[in-house]
This record gives C-alpha cells, structure tokens and sequence, in this order.
C-alpha cells in the first residue's frame, strides 16, 4: 500500500493541520469569536440589560493586575489544596467502601440504608455540623468537599462491581481462584472503569462545593476571592475570579482524565 | 420504471396491494461498481467492477467471506451509502451512480440483520409505519393490512406487544412484514437469520418463502449459510473476498415451493459441493489477509 | 397533639408499608403473610441493616450526649432533634406543626421545581439538536466546553449583580447546573441511538421532521431520563448552596440561620427534611420515566420467550 499517511498513523504535525483547518475548528472559533464580540458590543451599552458588565477589554487588564498580586497566587494554592485533600479523602474512603458494599453482602446490609439516606442531603448542608464538629476552619472545609465527591465514587463503584459479568468471575473460580484472588485479580480491575467515572463526576463536585465553602465560611482561596470582589463592588473581579475558577476546574477535570488513561491502557474515554 | 398502473393500485386502493398478485418490476442492473472508502486517507477499495444482474421477481441470494463487501453492497442498492464507479439501474432508470446518490426509500426496503424494529412502538405500529407516514394509507386501512400480513405469517394477538417481548424469529417475521407492507419494488435482506438457531431458522424460511411465492417481489438476501442460500434463492452469486466482484453465478433448479426434504436430494447436496468449493477458495484467501468482520 | 402519639402513629405506618411488602413476597414464595413476616425479621439481611441504624443512632446518641466527646459535644443529640421535630410548642419555632417550617419547605421546593422546569425544557430541545445536527453541534460545543467549567455556584455573586433580587439569582444559578447535566446527557443519548433505527425509518420514508419525534426522541429517552434524575440532584445541591449564600427562607437558608442563631436542633431537622425531599423529587422522575418507557419496562421484565 504505497498510499500516503493514514488517518490514524499520520504524524502529529499532519493530524494538527488537518483539524484546524477543519469544520468543526473554523465553527467552533467562529462561534467563541462572536461569543467576545457580542459581550463586547453589549457591555458598551448596546444591550440594555447588560450595562452592569464590565467589557472583555476591562475583564483583561484586571486579570493583568490580579496575576501580579501575591494574594490571587494564594487563592490559587489554598483552593487546590483544598480540593486535593477532600478528592484524595473521598477516593480512599470510598473505593474501598464501595468495592466491600458490592463484594460481601453482610457488609452491604449493614451500611447500605444509611448510606443511601444521607446521600439525598447535599454536601453543603453539611456545612454547619461540619464547623461544630471539626476543629479548624480548615478541616471544615475539607470535610465538606469530601461529602461531596464521596459519595458520588461509593455509587460509581457499587454500580461497577454489579456491573462485572458473572462469566469472568466464574471463569476465574473455575481456573482454581481463591476468592481473595478473585477480589484482586478479577474484581478490582473491572472495576476501574467506574472508578475513573466517579472520579471525573466528583472532582467537578468538589470543585463546586470547595468554590461554595469558601464563600460561606471561607478565609481564602478562589472563592473567597470572588466573594470579596462582589461584596467591594468590583465586577471586573469578580469575572476575573469566575474564569480562574473555571480555569482550575477544568485542568484538575484533565488532569483526573489522564490518571484514567494511565489506569486504563486498554480503553480510550470518551 | 414504475408502471402507471402499479401507481394507481397503490394510490386508489391501498388496501388491495393484493398479496396474490405478481409484482412486474424491481429488475435491478449492477454494472462495474466500485466503491473505494476514504479516498485521500486509509483507502479501502470495498467492491471494485461489481456486476450483476437481477431480473424482476427474482430471489437472489450473495455469499461470500467475511467484509467481502456484500453489506457495502447491500448499503449502496439501500441508499445508505453513495459509489465511487459504476452505475446501478433499476427498471432501465438510473438509481446510482458516482454524481448521484438516491435517497432510502421504501421501493427499496431492507430487513436489518440484528433487527431494527422500533422498541419504543408497538408490534401494529411498527408495522404500518412505513405506509402510514407516507400517507399511503390511513391508519385503520393500515392496521388491517397488517393484520392480514402478520397472520399470513403465524403471528396472530401480538399486535400490542413491543418487539422486546418477542422472541427473535416473530421479531424477524414482523420486521419481513413491516418491509413488505409498503410494496416494495426490492427486498433488501442483511443476514436477517444469522442469529438465530437451527429451528428457527428452519421456520423462518419457511415464512419468507410463503411471502415470496405470494407477493412475488426482487429479493436480495445476504448470507454466510450456504445451504440457507441454495434453499432460499433462484440464484446464488459468490463474492470474492476483498475487493468484491462477483465470480460465480449458481442457478439453482430445484422447483418452487421449495420443501424442506429437498435439502437431502441428490442435486440439492451437489448444488451445495459445487459452492463450498468456490467460497472456500475465497474464505482461505481471505483467512490469509487477515480480514476482520466489516459489519 | 402529643409528640409520642405523633411519632407512635408515624411508625405504625411506616410499619403497614412494610407488612404490605412482606404480604406481596408471601404471595410470591407460597408462605403465609405471618410466616413471611417472620422469615424476614428473622432472616440475616433485615437483622443486619436493623444493626448498621442502631449502630449509628446508638454512635450518635453516645459520642454526643452520654459520654460528651470533644469534638462531638457541640452537636445536638439524635433524641433531642426527634422531640424538637415532633413538638407542638418547639423551643427554636421549628416543627412539623410551626408554619414556617412549611414555609421553608416551600420556598425551596418552588425554587427547585422552576430551575429543573426551565433547565428541561431548554435543556432536552438544545440536546436534542445538538445531537441532531453536525453543523449545530460544531458550532456550539466550543461555547458550551468554554462555560461549562465554571462551577455554577461561581455564578452567584455575577447573578445577584445582573438579575433583580435574590430570588432570580438563586434560581438562575441552580438551573445552570441543571441546564448542563440536563443538555449533556441529552446528547449523549441522541448519540447512543443505533443507526439502524435511523436507516430502517429512513427507508420506510420518514421525513426529518418524523426522524426526530419517531426515533430521536423515544431513542433517547433513556439517556434523558438518567440525566433529569442527575439534574435533580444537582439542581438541590446548588440551590442549598445558593439559598445558603443570598436567600431569605428556604432550607438551606434554614439550616445556616439556626446555626448562626445557635439553635443546633434545627440544623438536623433541616438537613433530614432536605435528604427526604431530595429522595422523593427524584423518585418522582423515577416513576415518570418509568411510565413514559413502558417498552423498556416490559423488555427487562417482561415475558419475553428466549430464542
């Protein structure tokens, strides 16, 4: 087959070309491009209900002020680090959690009703038993996030593990696997499918919930940022502080993707 | 091209769309066709000078290996598809070539082969369908046609059920019937059968046979089962394996009605060595190229 | 009314759903009710989730109120929240027999019920198209991609700015989230329909406008009806937040009130009214959904002969 670069094994380069040059990429920019324009042209004052909006153009510089203030790289740090350690909780808890509901159904009588009652109560209505309970600031927020994408990846697995094939379990009883081989060899890795679900679902949900935290009881970070610019009457800031936070959410959103990638090899998401 | 007067028959009395009435039409003409998929890319050449020739009331069934191109064919005749050369005529009129590509529609009607009946809608409805979107028909002349036709077939009080109640083979029988209400000039049939067992199929084919000696329609059937081809077909055509053209042509003399033990005659049985031998020939080639399922 | 015959009445009837159960599997495994209803209470599974509440009412009652743990001894005890709920003179004013607490409910029922309203019905359509049209979807994934990201409850300080009132903002931004899970899953499901369908109605001579009433929308009715479910939820758990941050009334409001007005109690009762309604707003779409997909119903349930 003397035929030039296929589709699928053309270099890098080719494949970039080709996309941009693309439909989809000239309609998509095309789309976002009006998108600016049309805030633009509103925010002067061409669409009545949008006076109170600040132009891109003035959004830019306050981006430009705020990144070079030591505060808005603080927020940045707080927040994340906020979320890292209620996500990291919440998958720790939860896998292991979910994996023992859907394993042992003892297990899953004893803590399966309870589960299934707190989990209509949204995370942040937590907030208030959370401040009473935990110690410092701090651990109050990181609790909240925790509800937040706990109970989200307890559902994923629990749905995963009833998700597994009965063959593949019974074709492993049948080479000679004892159960705990079965659990780790057969179980837990069919299950990574929906751990990688829940994962990508919560971080989103963290990330809403940390935002929310902070504007309500918070000192620092992102969302406290927001909130402050709202409250000095500062809207170019409170934009600035939107798009950061939508910045943030949508690198950890990549960065959950690649671990899932990485854990899966033998499947490509979405 | 389509009669006048097929098209007052259609028009003026939906419902005698008589079942005992030969229909005159559905000649189709392959000739030389090609069809090559992306071009400037991977550049698969899927069918390359295929031709054939069916005449009107002929059933013609096409074995071949697997992703021999018989679907792609199948794809094209439908409308699903567009070809890159060569041109196909039905009725001496025009119906592709590589400027045109027709739209699907129901004188070319295709019977899917893992089923595509509407689960969402009931057995009745999705049985008339096809004529009551058309507006051929209104829906109460509709609803009793198909009920005609699906007794004709041994389906009787399931006009309500959805097709996920039904077992495959009554699924398969409705879906030939929701094809055949709307009169068709070709029935298109993708390996309907494949998934079933042998006794199944073993009914299905009498019902589809019923069918055809009744309405007397073009039939183009596609399928991996030799004998399910020499039982069914006037004439059995061997693809070869990718790219496809047709290299054999089995006439198949066995007289009509067909009857099940004419499968252990003596011509029967070397109607099938003779095509055993000319698929095989392809099937190892294709082994050989490592050909994977195209469908 | 006393608050034990309140509470007294309340199990017997939670007590009679069960019984009734009990008598529908009776049926099934060819027992008498009153065996039936023993084999259960005696069988290991009903004993164990009976354990696991226990458990944690028994957890909760000890760490808070007997042995006053230091973290735990700000929290109001299980006992206490159960008598404050069920009393006619509450000491905090809220109870099942105070007006406000029907107020609340309410308000925040209202505010959910409008956003999820108005998020489906500008969320299915948007979907439905999205998944419809190739130029469509081009065009406006980028816009959809660009504003996802931005947590919805990031939104309330710019909405309370640009929307009159609170009121608006709070539903604004609990209708975003809605809104995208709502789309999102819409197009997925327009995405998951076989294209068998599509060519099998094609052929039978459906014109686009049949396309999408015929196939498109019952083939995606599936996918819509989890993502209404999800978008359910969502929308609770924005407006909690939302009501939380900018509201007068409403639960969420409730809950952050009586914790700044030091009255714990309420908290729980709050949180508890807030996971039932949670529950029962889903269920709700559950059984509409149910209704709406009878085929798929029958298709997983139903008698279907094999072969």
């Amino acid at each position: 087959m003397a035929r030039a670069a296929t589709i699928n094994g053309a270099p890098f380069s080719l494949r970039v070309r080709r996309f941009m040059l693309s439909g989809k990429f000239l309609r998509g920019s095309l789309a976002v491009f009006g998108f600016f324009v049309i805030w633009q042209v509103g925010s002067m004052g061409l669409l009545p209900f949008m006076h109170a909006i600040p132009t891109p153009i003035t959004v830019g510089h306050a981006f430009w002020e705020f990144m070079h203030t030591a505060k808005y790289w603080q927020s940045w740090l707080d927040s994340t680090l906020r979320v890292t350690y209620g996500f990291v909780a919440a998958q720790l808890l939860g896998i292991p959690l979910g994996l023992g509901m859907g394993w042992n159904r003892s297990f899953k009588d004893f803590s399966y009703p309870l589960f299934e009652l707190m989990r209509p109560i949204p995370p942040l209505a937590w907030v208030p038993v959370s401040i009473l309970f935990w110690p410092t600031n701090e651990t109050s927020i990181a609790f909240i996030t925790f509800i937040g994408a706990f109970f989200t990846i307890v559902v994923n697995v629990l749905g995963g593990v009833g998700a597994i094939p009965r063959q593949l379990v019974n074709a492993a009883v049948s080479f000679g696997a004892s159960p705990k081989q079965v659990f780790w060899r057969i179980v837990l890795p069919a299950t990574i499918p929906s751990i990688v679900t829940g994962m990508m679902v919560g971080i989103g949900i963290t990330w809403n919930v940390v935002i929310a935290a902070e504007m309500i009881a918070g000192n620092t970070g992102l969302g406290r940022l927001t909130w402050e610019a709202y409250l000095a009457g500062h809207t170019s800031g409170i934009i600035v502080g939107m798009i950061s936070i939508g910045v943030a959410g949508y690198v950890s959103s990549m960065a959950v993707k690649m671990i899932g990638d990485w854990l899966m090899p033998w499947k490509k998401i979405f | 091209m389509m009669s006048a007067s097929n098209l007052t028959l259609l028009r003026t009395s939906p419902v005698a769309a008589d079942p005992v009435c030969r229909a005159s039409d559905g000649a189709l003409s392959i000739k030389n066709v090609g069809k090559i998929y992306d071009p400037e890319g991977v550049h698969v050449e899927a069918l390359r000078e295929c031709s054939l020739e069916i005449a009107a009331g002929e059933f013609v069934a096409i074995v071949g290996p697997s992703g021999c191109g018989k679907s792609t064919l199948l794809n094209i005749l439908a409308g699903f598809d567009n070809l890159t050369s060569g041109e196909i005529l039905l009725d001496g009129r025009p119906l592709a070539t590589p400027d045109t590509s027709p739209s699907p529609g129901p004188e070319r009607v295709v019977v899917f082969q893992h089923g595509a009946l509407f689960p969402w809608k009931t057995v009745i409805e999705n049985v008339t369908y096809g004529p009551v979107v058309q507006g051929v028909m209104t829906r109460a002349e509709a609803n009793q046609r198909a009920r005609e036709m699906l007794s004709r077939v041994g389906l009787k009080d399931i006009e309500s059920s959805y097709p996920g109640q039904l077992s495959s083979g009554m699924q398969r029988r409705v879906e030939i019937v929701r094809a055949l209400i709307n009169n068709p000039k070709v029935l298109l049939l993708d390996e309907p059968f494949r998934a079933m067992d042998t006794v199944t199929k073993g009914a299905s084919h009498q019902y589809l046979l019923e069918l055809y000696n009744a309405t007397g329609k073009t039939i183009f059937f596609i399928t991996h089962d030799l004998e399910e081809a020499i039982f069914l077909a006037d004439k059995v055509m061997v693809m070869t394996t990718r790219p496809g053209y047709i290299k054999r042509t089995l006439t198949v003399e066995l007289p009509r009605p067909r009857q099940y033990a004419m499968l252990a005659s003596p011509e029967f049985i070397a109607m099938k060595a003779d095509l055993v031998g000319a698929v095989h020939e392809e099937a190892v080639k294709a082994f050989e190229a490592g050909e994977r399922e195209m469908a | 009314m006393n608050p034990y015959i309140v509470l007294g009445l309340l199990v017997a009837v939670l007590l009679a759903v069960a019984a009734w159960q009990q008598k529908k599997k009776a049926a099934l495994y060819e027992l008498s009710w009153g065996a039936q209803i023993l084999k259960t209470l005696t069988g290991k599974h009903f004993l164990l989730q009976l354990a696991g509440f226990v458990v944690f009412i028994a957890f909760w009652q000890l760490t808070v109120k007997t042995f006053s743990l230091p973290w735990f001894n700000r929290l109001p005890g299980p006992w206490e929240c159960l008598i404050e709920w069920l009393s006619p003179d509450p000491a905090y004013g809220i109870s099942i027999y105070t007006g406000d607490y029907y107020k609340h409910i309410l308000f925040s029922t209202y505010r959910a019920t409008t956003a999820f309203l108005l998020a489906t019905l500008l969320g299915v359509p948007l979907g439905l198209i999205m998944g419809w049209s190739r130029k469509f979807y081009e065009y406006s994934f980028a816009l959809v991609e660009l504003i996802r990201p931005i947590p919805p409850l990031a939104w309330v300080p710019l909405a309370i700015l640009l929307l009159p009132g609170d009121e608006p903002a709070v539903i604004f931004v609990t209708f975003l989230v809605a809104f995208f899970v709502t789309t999102l899953n819409t197009l997925l499901g327009v995405e998951s329909i076989d294209e068998s369908y599509f060519r099998a109605a094609r052929c039978l001579g459906a014109d686009r406008k049949h396309l999408l009433l015929d196939v498109v929308l019952p083939g995606a009715m599936p996918f819509i009806f989890t993502g209404l479910q999800i978008s359910m939820g969502a929308a609770w758990f924005s407006l909690v937040a939302g009501e939380m941050i900018a509201a007068q009334f409403g639960l969420g409001f409730l809950i952050w009130d009586s914790y700044s007005l030091i009255q714990y109690p309420v908290i729980i009762i709050g949180m508890i009214t807030l996971g039932i309604i949670g529950w029962a707003s889903s269920a709700v779409v559950r059984s509409i959904g149910r209704k709406l997909m009878a085929w798929r119903e029958r298709e997983l349930y139903g008698s279907g002969q094999s072969g």
